[in-house]
């Protein structure tokens, strides 16, 4: 079974009578000839952890970015708190991280959060960012000289300077070992927990699954599926038959019951089915095939079988 | 980075939010852009000893008291190099605004309240504040010296004239910054400003009306010098105007086109 449409289930559907975080209405974006969105809907309630899951190039940075008011769909409309994204951002509702580069080198860390404190409203003072941010002892280095693990600690610290409703990560944990990892999304959690709605890229299925309370698997420029993350998981229940059968007669494997793909790779074929017992049986009895290997469709394989991608 | 705002409840009260004032134009930004200008050791060197030093060494060339306008030789070369100076370090701070694009600043910057056009107008603040740094440093050489002579209202309607003038350069660096990328900006401002002074009349006297002179007026460095000069001289050709306006217009036009097209992700 391949999902085409996106999946959608009864649970996430958003109470309409609140307002919503995020709320993309058939959203389209091309560069060119490069269709990088093909109309998405999406609606994000306030205090919600998504996850937007996808391999490279199926449209999540280019859907942050318009979400941040940096570039403008070709169609369809793109609201943040109920107001349009560049007002979101004017008014310090929304904040990024970015996963690299954005600071600069010849600025100490109490500079630059002064910097960017200045140029909003609502702030606190920049000690107590600072203090809050564990980044206190650093204030007077050069952004230069701290380490990456400093340097993200800052980048936490500007994100949160004017106390954004909502919070977007654009792979947020790349290049960080697995104990940054669990520090990070231990203070993501957290922080969600106090109503913060964050909106996350990441092409890790199982990070998406550990940390989101609701993951967006998006292909293609679409949302392919929407749901938690047992629940996208579900759909990539099943095992996988990989027999040696040369001439392998793919219309009866296919009409075999419980079936979902069958995939003919040299004498090699793939089946992908609910009930693989029935496809094993019928392969030993009634075929020459040999060399039988069956195994459990693992959560990457649920994603490739989702997205489409190539493995 | 593990808690947040005391103040939070469970959602933000998204009513209780303003956008700042003046489109986030602020003291706190304008004095740390500053500071950080006066930091960087090769602004310092090429744009405030560099100019002070180029000016020790042609302002006492023979020659020197013969009387230019209301003032001398020396007087004329002074203003000359003052704004040298001052074209080099406006050009210098617009052309940071490279350094800062390739860093990825910009776009932090424009996920805040933050106004591009503000953005702009402090750069080019900063920008008129160091030129005005440079101008004076140049001025006190020539007061320390001793060979410049002109009247005061004189010396100082130059000065003023000359930061003015600095913007056009200003505008260049910000130009510059966006085609050229990241620190390479100013390895090209460098000797192209150098360049223009050599070709337009301001670092070598050039005889009016000869060839070098037709070709100095269409110059970019041409018009300002003449401007700035023009409390001196009491002579401002028409041409000369001309030349400051529409290189200012090609500037800053080129500044904005390439500003819109700003949408990389760097």
């Amino acid at each position: 079974m391949r999902v085409r449409g996106a999946a959608r289930f009864a649970d996430t559907v958003d109470d309409m009578t609140t307002q919503t975080a995020v709320s993309l209405r058939d959203v389209t974006k091309n560069f060119g000839d490069v269709e990088a969105v093909r109309g998405i809907d999406l609606d994000i309630a306030p205090g919600e952890v998504v996850a937007f899951l996808g391999p490279n190039g199926a449209g999540k940075t280019t859907t942050i970015d318009m979400l941040l008011g940096l570039s403008q769909p070709t169609s369809g409309e793109v609201e943040v708190m109920g107001m349009k994204p560049r007002d979101a951002i004017a008014h310090g509702l929304v904040s990024a991280v970015m996963q690299t580069g954005g600071l600069l080198k010849d600025m100490t860390v109490r500079e630059t959060v002064a910097y960017m404190a200045s140029l909003f409203a609502n702030t606190e003072s920049v000690d107590d960012v600072l203090k809050r941010s564990g980044i206190s002892q650093l204030a007077a280095r050069k952004v230069g000289k701290c380490s990456g693990g400093e340097q993200q600690r800052l980048r936490f610290a500007l994100a949160l300077l004017p106390d954004p409703a909502l919070l977007l990560l654009d792979e947020p944990t790349t290049g960080m070992d697995v104990e940054g990892r669990r520090a990070f999304w231990g203070a993501i959690r957290e922080d969600a927990s106090r109503g913060r709605t964050v909106l996350f890229a990441t092409h890790y299925l199982e990070e998406a699954d550990q940390y989101a309370d609701r993951i967006v698997l998006v292909s293609k420029g679409k949302v392919v599926a929407d749901g938690t993350g047992s629940q996208v998981k579900a759909l990539a229940s099943g095992r996988t038959v990989r027999a040696t059968w040369p001439a392998a007669d793919v219309e009866r494997l296919t009409a075999l019951g419980g079936v979902d793909s069958v995939e003919v790779r040299g004498d090699t074929v793939h089946v992908h089915a609910k009930d693989t017992d029935t496809v094993a049986r019928y392969l030993l009895s009634e075929t020459n095939a040999r060399d039988l290997e069956i195994t459990a469709r693992g959560l990457e394989e649920a994603f490739i079988n989702l997205t489409g991608a190539q493995a | 980075m593990s808690t947040t705002t005391a103040t939070m409840g469970s959602t933000v009260d998204v009513t209780s939010r303003n956008v700042p004032r003046f489109g986030g134009f602020n003291s706190t930004m304008l004095g740390i852009e500053l500071r950080r200008m006066l930091r960087n050791r090769r602004t310092i060197i090429f744009t405030l000893v560099f100019p002070a030093a180029m000016f020790f060494a042609f302002g006492g060339q023979s020659g020197w008291d013969e009387k230019v306008g209301s003032g001398n030789v020396a007087a004329y070369i002074l203003v000359s190099m003052a704004l040298y100076g001052a074209a080099l370090t406006a050009a210098a701070g617009g052309a940071m605004v490279a350094i800062e694009r390739s860093l990825g600043w910009s776009r932090s910057l424009r996920l805040t309240p933050l106004k591009p056009a503000v953005y702009i107008l402090t750069k080019a603040l900063v920008a008129l504040t160091m030129g005005a740094i440079a101008v004076t440093v140049v001025n006190v050489a020539g007061i320390v010296q001793g060979k410049p002579s002109m009247p005061v209202g004189t010396w100082i309607a130059c000065a003023l004239l000359t930061v003015v003038c600095t913007l056009v350069f200003a505008a260049l660096g910000v130009f510059i910054g966006y085609l050229v990328p990241g620190e390479n900006a100013m390895q090209v401002l460098g000797p192209g400003l150098a360049l223009f002074s050599f070709v337009g009349n301001v670092l070598i006297p050039i005889t009016e009306g000869t060839t070098m002179w037709h070709v100095a007026s269409f110059t970019p460095m041409f018009g300002v010098a003449e401007i700035a000069r023009s409390p001196l001289t009491h002579e401002l050709p028409w041409y000369a105007v001309l030349n400051a306006v529409v290189w200012l217009a090609i500037f800053i036009g080129g500044a904005a086109w390439r500003m819109s097209k700003d949408t990389a992700r760097v």
